[in-house]
C-alpha cells in the first residue's frame, strides 16, 4: 500500500518534471524541472532496491550533469533565445510522428509483456553495491576500462572545442 | 489500488521516452534538446533497472551505469560544441544553424 503510494508520487514527479522540462520557455526553468524529474527517477531506483544507482543518479546526474548544464546556460546568453519562438516551424509534423510512436508503444503494452519467468532468486546475502561490484569488475571489466578512455576523450574534446581560437 | 508491477514501470518509461522524443523533435533551443536526450536516457535506465529487479540479477544495473557514463561524455562534448557554436554564430537555435545545408 505504501509502496503503491510512493510509486505514484515518484512517477508523477518524474513525468510532470519531464513534461515541464521540454515545454518551459526559459532554459533555466527547463533545467530546474529536469532536476525534479531526475530526483523522481532516483526515488524509483530506490524503490526497486537499486541503492547504488540511486546514489549515482543523484551524485552524477543532479550534481554533475545538471550543474554543467546550468553553467553553460549562464555562460551562453539565452535571454534573446527565450524571447523567440520556442518550437520549430513544422512542429505539427513532429507531433504527429510522436503520437504515432505513442500509439505503437501503447499497442505493444496492451498486448502485454510476455517474459520467461524469473529464475528463483539466489540467496542474495550480498548487498546491492557488492553485487554490482562483482559483476562490474568481473564480467564487465573491459567495458569498464573502455568507459574510462571514453570519458578521457570526452574531457579533452570538450576542452578543445570550448577553447578560444586565439588561445591555441 | 493495484499493486505496482513491472508493467507500471515499463509504461512510465514509455511515457518518458515519448516526452523526450517530442522535446528533441520540436524544440529550437539546443540546450533544451540536449536535456531531452537526457530524459530519453533516463527512460532507458528505468527499464533496465526494472528488468534487473524482475530477473533478480544486477547486470541491468551495470548497463545503467555505463549509460550514465555515456550520458556524461555526451553532455560534456555537446555543451562544448554549443559554446563553440555560440562564439562563432551568436545563436543557440537549432534551425538557424545551416552551415552544412546545401
Amino acid at each position: 500500500m505504501l509502496d503503491t503510494f510512493f510509486f505514484y508520487a515518484f512517477a508523477l514527479l518524474t513525468v510532470a518534471g519531464a513534461a515541464l522540462a521540454v515545454t518551459m520557455r526559459s532554459a533555466v526553468h527547463c533545467a530546474v524541472w529536469l532536476i525534479a524529474s531526475l530526483l523522481g527517477t532516483a526515488g524509483l531506483f530506490l524503490m526497486q532496491q537499486a541503492e547504488f544507482l540511486f546514489a549515482a543518479q543523484i551524485v552524477l546526474y543532479v550534481g554533475g550533469i545538471m550543474v554543467l548544464f546550468l553553467f553553460v546556460i549562464m555562460l551562453v546568453n539565452l535571454e534573446a533565445a527565450a524571447r523567440e519562438r520556442q518550437m520549430r516551424k513544422r512542429w505539427p509534423i513532429a507531433l504527429a510522428g510522436v503520437l504515432l510512436l505513442a500509439a505503437g508503444l501503447a499497442r505493444s503494452l496492451e498486448e502485454g509483456i510476455r517474459l520467461p519467468a524469473p529464475r528463483p532468486a539466489p540467496e542474495a546475502a550480498a548487498g546491492n553495491v557488492q553485487q554490482i561490484a562483482t559483476v562490474l569488475f568481473g564480467e564487465y571489466l573491459l567495458p569498464f576500462e573502455v568507459a574510462s578512455v571514453l570519458l578521457l576523450v570526452a574531457i579533452v574534446g570538450a576542452i578543445v572545442m570550448a577553447q578560444r581560437e586565439d588561445a591555441r | 489500488m493495484h499493486p505496482v508491477t513491472l508493467y507500471h514501470y515499463v509504461a512510465l518509461s514509455a511515457i518518458l521516452l515519448v516526452i523526450g522524443v517530442f522535446g528533441v523533435l520540436t524544440r529550437r533551443n539546443l540546450v533544451v534538446i540536449l536535456m531531452s536526450i537526457e530524459i530519453i536516457l533516463n527512460a532507458v535506465n528505468i527499464n533496465l533497472v526494472t528488468f534487473s529487479r524482475h530477473y533478480q540479477h544486477v547486470t541491468g544495473q551495470v548497463f545503467a551505469i555505463f549509460i550514465i557514463a555515456v550520458a556524461v561524455a555526451e553532455a560534456a562534448v555537446g555543451l562544448g560544441i554549443l559554446i563553440a557554436l555560440f562564439r562563432n554564430q551568436e545563436t543557440v537555435q537549432a534551425d538557424e544553424v545551416n552551415l552544412l545545408k546545401w
